[in-house]
């Protein structure tokens, strides 16, 4: 793959991206609460998960000036955002579009067609990724939506926004 | 239990004169006690050997071999309804069963039940013995321990238990023609390419691997299975046949290296080692027999 | 058999998980097909499936919109692991499934005779693909309808609806799987786990994708590299079956089974209606809510398009499917094989 400098990266990033001007000091506590009312609300996406529960995800949205890091664990949750240059180990990792991963997560997009047409990209270990996507596909509705209505009216204006972005030209 | 070596049905597109010749070796030299002949993988092959399989079938039973007929494993147009249908009119020769279709017409009548038709558990072996099926060549991906609980049954109900225990495995089936595709061809239009190949298309991996070998509707792995050190372990758990699948080989010499090991000439080892001496063309593999991915070869626990 | 014109063919829809279940019905299924999270279903895939738990939920939601539940236990136990079939075909007839779909003989027999009552169905995994075959299993099993291989043209089913006493069902849509169903080791040679006993093809535990410096991505199943693709390619499932591979006869490597197409059957709907199939299967209990979801709507609306008469919309489905291609496959004719 092409290294690109995490500086092109966000140069490329679209207008949309950037009303979430958040330093990642700030974004952390957010993920953190996030992360733990998902693990409390969904437990059945974690028994969908088993072995794979202990996982580390590296989730690579390209328009965005970090990765995420997430491990599915509902006793240990995390969910990170780590600077481009300090990725961590991880057992697998999804890269594509920020609206193509937003998609997948909440039943909007299928993942084996994003990955025909090669908008997704899988490395490491693909039955993790298989694994996490049929859990969060056995979630009803959206998961954006519950994250958003969890982050109060400031959450909803964020999602509406990204979502109005990504029925644009792309 | 005695073990008994049989011989299975050529897979390949070999001509006439070709199998006529391979038969007449095999019914001089050969020590194996029951050979199984027909057109098994493609209809269209079938006219070019009919004429010539009832000199080859007496040939056969004068050297005191035992022929049994092999059906057809697809059956999809007339000609090979057909065909299945007038092999179980044979009056003089069992028939082995490899389609679904053959299972109509044998019900009530005594026949065997080749590696094509998915016997994989003792109450299939059942419900099909009860219908008069008497002998099983079991499916080749098949692992030791479910053959084992098989051949117990088998016992006790009185029917046999063959298990291949030489060359390319059957590994799947398709409706299309691989062969003719590789030459841009129709299954309708193939003007016999697969003769080309008498031991089978091989493909390569992008790599550069031995991977699969094609036969028209046929995939076949490139490896040979060999159970050749493996003969005690398929005596002790009751199996009674073992066969031999033809390939483009010394096959005589093959049969003698595990005449030889059945009768306890050689040890395990040296059978394995005489019959790496044949100068094989593809290396051998009994992953299927170990559970494990059918193409590794598992060294033997001494 | 004589067959009325126009009746109604049944919608059958594809259920990897209970979301998938109530979207599928939603969307206008006649019946789903799912099964259990063990060996005992042809997709025993990772995070798919259903405990008893789900699959009670799933039956009571389904038949409160009067959606059929179609349980598949259509694998072939190995001798001493039959136990776990016959689990399921109790727990299924237990939670009130209205028919079994089954491959194994052995399961088959076990089916009737335990539970007679219950419809049963045979899997396109049995690989009955003449009318002697299915009569066989229609005569010994009390088969009620045959799931077809996806090997036949539309004259050749056409002849078999008169020749057979069992009610029709075809794929419609989904993965074009080249090999005969029930019939195909290949996995098993390259991974030690096998399609028809442990329910699984391309295990993705076996499966990696590396990306090298020119951009190209590789397939690999265990020890193999079974495909590449260069940057912007289509790419396709990682099966042994829609790879590439190098023969004598070809300069470079191609796609010695079948390049990576599903199958869509839309534009054959009314003649396949009118060739007497009863139902009509949508494949991928392995994808998304999103698939079933865009599928079942449109083969919903095409389907009573041309039971009104018209010609059925080709649905704009070329986006879901493997290399963003579609194919008639065996269907409109034998030039196919």
């Amino acid at each position: 793959m092409p290294v690109r400098s995490p500086a092109a990266r966000v140069g490329a990033v679209p207008g949309f991206v950037r009303l979430i001007p958040l330093p990642l000091f700030l974004l952390q506590p957010l993920l953190d609460r996030v992360v733990r009312r998902l693990a409390a609300d969904l437990p059945e996406v974690f028994d969908r998960l088993g072995r794979h529960r202990t996982s580390r995800f590296v989730i690579d949205a390209r328009e965005m000036p970090f990765v995420l890091v997430l491990r599915p664990d509902p006793d240990r949750p995390l969910f990170a955002a780590c600077p481009r240059h300090r990725e961590p180990e991880h057992e697998a990792r999804v890269e594509g579009r920020f609206l193509d991963l937003l998609g997948l997560v909440d039943g909007d997009r299928d993942g084996d067609a994003l990955f025909f047409s090669r908008d997704l990209q899988i490395t490491g270990d693909t039955e993790a990724v298989v694994c996490l996507r049929n859990a969060l596909d056995d979630v009803d509705g959206s998961i954006a939506e519950r994250v958003a209505a969890m982050l109060g009216p400031p959450g909803r204006l964020a999602l509406s926004v990204l979502r109005r972005a990504g029925t644009g030209p792309r | 239990m005695a073990l008994a070596l049989t011989l299975g049905p050529i897979p390949y597109h070999w001509s006439a004169e070709e199998k006529r010749d391979f038969y007449a070796r095999i019914a001089d030299e050969a020590p194996v006690e029951v050979v199984y002949v027909g057109e098994v993988i493609c209809s269209k092959r079938s006219p070019f050997f009919d004429r010539e399989l009832p000199e080859v079938i007496e040939r056969l039973e004068r050297a005191g071999k035992k022929v049994v007929l092999a059906s057809l494993a697809e059956v999809i147009l007339k000609r090979e309804r057909a065909m299945t249908a007038a092999l179980i009119e044979s009056p003089d020769h069992e028939i082995e069963i490899n389609n679904n279709a053959g299972l109509f017409h044998a019900r009530g009548r005594q026949h065997r039940i080749g590696p094509l038709i998915n016997v994989y558990n003792e109450h299939t072996l059942r419900f099909l013995a009860a219908r008069g099926a008497t002998h099983f060549t079991l499916p080749a991906e098949l692992p030791r321990e479910a053959v084992a609980v098989l051949a117990a049954a088998a016992r006790d109900i009185g029917v046999g238990i063959e298990v291949q225990v030489f060359g390319r495995a059957s590994l799947a089936l398709s409706a299309r023609c691989y062969h003719a595709r590789a030459y841009g061809r129709s299954k309708d239009n193939c003007q016999f390419v697969c003769e080309e190949h008498p031991d089978g298309m091989p493909l390569k991996t992008l790599a550069g691997a031995d991977f699969l070998v094609i036969n028209g509707i046929q995939t076949l792995s490139a490896g040979y299975v060999s159970l050749v050190d493996r003969i005690d372990e398929l005596r002790a758990i009751g199996v009674g046949h073992c066969r031999l699948m033809p390939q483009r080989i010394d096959m005589v010499g093959v049969a003698a290296v595990f005449a030889q090991r059945i009768g306890g000439a050689i040890g395990p080892d040296e059978a394995a080692a005489r019959l790496l001496a044949l100068d094989l063309p593809a290396p051998l593999a009994n992953g299927f027999w170990h559970g494990v991915a059918g193409e590794r070869r598992v060294a033997a626990v001494p | 058999m004589n067959r009325p014109a126009k009746k109604r063919p049944e919608l059958v829809c594809p259920a990897g998980t209970p979301a998938a279940l109530r979207t599928a019905v939603e969307a206008g299924a006649d019946a789903v097909y799912c099964g259990f999270q063990n060996a005992t279903n042809a997709r025993n895939f990772p995070g798919l499936n259903f405990t008893p738990d789900e699959m009670a939920g799933a039956i009571a939601h389904a038949h409160a919109a009067g959606t059929r539940v179609l349980l598949a236990v259509n694998t072939f136990p190995p001798a001493g692991k039959f136990g776990l079939w016959q689990e399921a075909v109790d727990l299924g007839a237990e939670l009130g499934v209205d028919a079994f779909i089954l491959a194994d003989i052995g399961v088959a027999d076990y089916a009737a005779r335990v539970h007679p009552g219950i419809r049963r169905h045979l899997s396109v995994q049995a690989a009955a693909s003449s009318p002697e075959a299915i009569r066989y299993f229609v005569e010994e099993f009390g088969i009620r309808r045959v799931v077809l291989p996806r090997i036949l043209t539309v004259g050749e089913i056409r002849a078999l609806a008169d020749e057979i006493p069992c009610e029709i069902e075809t794929f419609i849509f989904g993965n074009h799987g080249l090999m005969i169903e029930g019939r195909c080791s290949l996995t098993n040679y390259v991974t030690g786990l096998s399609t028809n006993m442990d329910g699984v093809c391309s295990p993705a535990a076996e499966v990696r994708y590396d990306t090298g410096v020119d951009g190209c991505v590789s397939t690999r199943l265990g020890p193999h590299i079974i495909d590449r693709f260069a940057p912007g390619e289509q790419a396709g499932y990682p099966t042994i079956c829609k790879g590439r591979y190098f023969a004598p006869a070809r300069g470079e490597a191609y796609y010695a089974f079948e390049e990576p197409v599903s199958l869509n059957l839309a534009p054959l709907l009314p003649e396949l209606i009118a060739a007497g199939v009863d139902a009509f299967k949508i494949e991928g209990r392995q994808r998304s809510r999103a698939y079933v979801r865009a599928v079942v709507a449109a083969f919903r609306k095409a389907i009573d398009a041309t039971l009104a008469g018209g010609r059925p919309e080709l649905a704009e489905l070329v986006a879901l499917t493997e290399g963003q291609r579609q194919t008639e496959g065996a269907a409109r004719t034998k030039r196919w094989r």
